[in-house]
């Protein structure tokens, strides 16, 4: 049995250590393409937007995942940090694109720690950032509550954060992939055609839309905590 | 050399354990939810995203022995 990231083609090499092109960076980039794709056709699709759409058409589709996009944002951003919607529909989309790639047969990039990490530490750089230039002094006096004993205790929690984060969509996603791998060299070659797409359904439809779904409200939930003032 | 290799197996065996745990909080979880909807049928939505939350956040433990039990099966360190 072989779950490892296939190495394509090496790289460079830097002290020994040779860096490799593998299956998940490939994929990357075809979900990268893919999405720039659909971008680009969608931003020329606007210029024959009506007033009023047709029912079903392709402009109620974007305008209702805009939308939605738009009011998620601000239920748990507020109104004052809602412009970063459109940060986390890109997340968003790149997520739910890397979960549904197993069905496409490629290797989810989100099966290799480096891109979950990735999107943690941008989650991490935003929280923090965002938590200085908002509330400035307030932000750093947060680090000495309830009393100045617990400013230890307060940076590992700050730190676990982007760990957490990383590992839960990291986690669920390998688990599902190794579970379905197992399964295809499990069954005879005659079962592998419907028996499959019942697990299919549940770890890569529904737990790639749940877990892309708590990655952008937990990451929303985390900012506003340390950038808004009104909350509770 | 074989003994390190078998330990590791049971040790990933008992790693994947903490699954328990959070099954356990989940399906906490789930109950009061359902106890909530049933209270009050209209707040249905807010219920539910807040239980989804709750649920993964519940879940991390869960997958940190999951990632545990990966690391000693794959790229076991303490046979390099």
């Amino acid at each position: 049995m072989d779950f490892t990231n296939h190495r394509i083609w090496p790289l460079f090499t830097i002290k020994g250590h040779t860096v490799y092109i593998t299956e998940s960076i490939f994929a990357t980039w075809i979900i990268m393409a893919v999405l720039f794709i659909f971008t680009i056709a969608a931003r020329y699709k606007i210029n024959s937007f009506k007033e009023r759409p047709a029912a079903g058409s392709i402009q109620n589709l974007l305008e209702l995942a805009v939308e939605s996009m738009h009011n998620m944002a601000e239920s748990n951003l507020g109104k004052r940090l809602s412009w970063l919607g459109g940060y986390f529909f890109g997340v968003f989309a790149f997520i739910l694109a890397c979960n549904y790639s197993s069905l496409f047969k490629l290797r989810p990039p989100t099966t290799d720690f480096a891109t979950t990490l990735a999107l943690a530490l941008n989650t991490f750089f935003l929280i923090h950032v965002l938590g200085l230039v908002y509330r400035k002094g307030e932000y750093l006096k947060d680090y000495f509550k309830p009393i100045f004993v617990f400013l230890p205790t307060n940076i590992i929690g700050e730190l676990s954060r982007p760990v957490s984060l990383s590992f839960r969509l990291f986690g669920n996603i390998l688990g599902g992939f190794i579970m379905l791998e197992l399964l295809y060299a499990s069954l005879p070659a005659v079962f592998r055609i419907a028996i499959p797409d019942i697990f299919h359904f549940y770890e890569d439809i529904f737990i790639g839309a749940l877990q892309a779904f708590i990655f952008c409200v937990l990451s929303m939930t985390f900012i506003k905590e340390k950038a808004s003032e009104e909350e509770a | 050399m074989d003994s390190v290799l078998a330990m590791s197996a049971l040790a990933a065996g008992i790693a994947v354990l903490t699954a328990a745990g959070a099954g356990i909080g989940q399906g906490f979880a789930t109950g009061k939810a359902v106890e909530a909807i049933a209270r009050q049928p209209e707040a249905r939505g807010s219920i539910m995203s807040t239980l989804l939350i709750g649920a993964a956040v519940a879940e991390t433990t869960a997958i940190y022995g999951f990632v545990i039990a990966l690391l000693l099966l794959f790229v076991n360190p303490l046979i390099k």
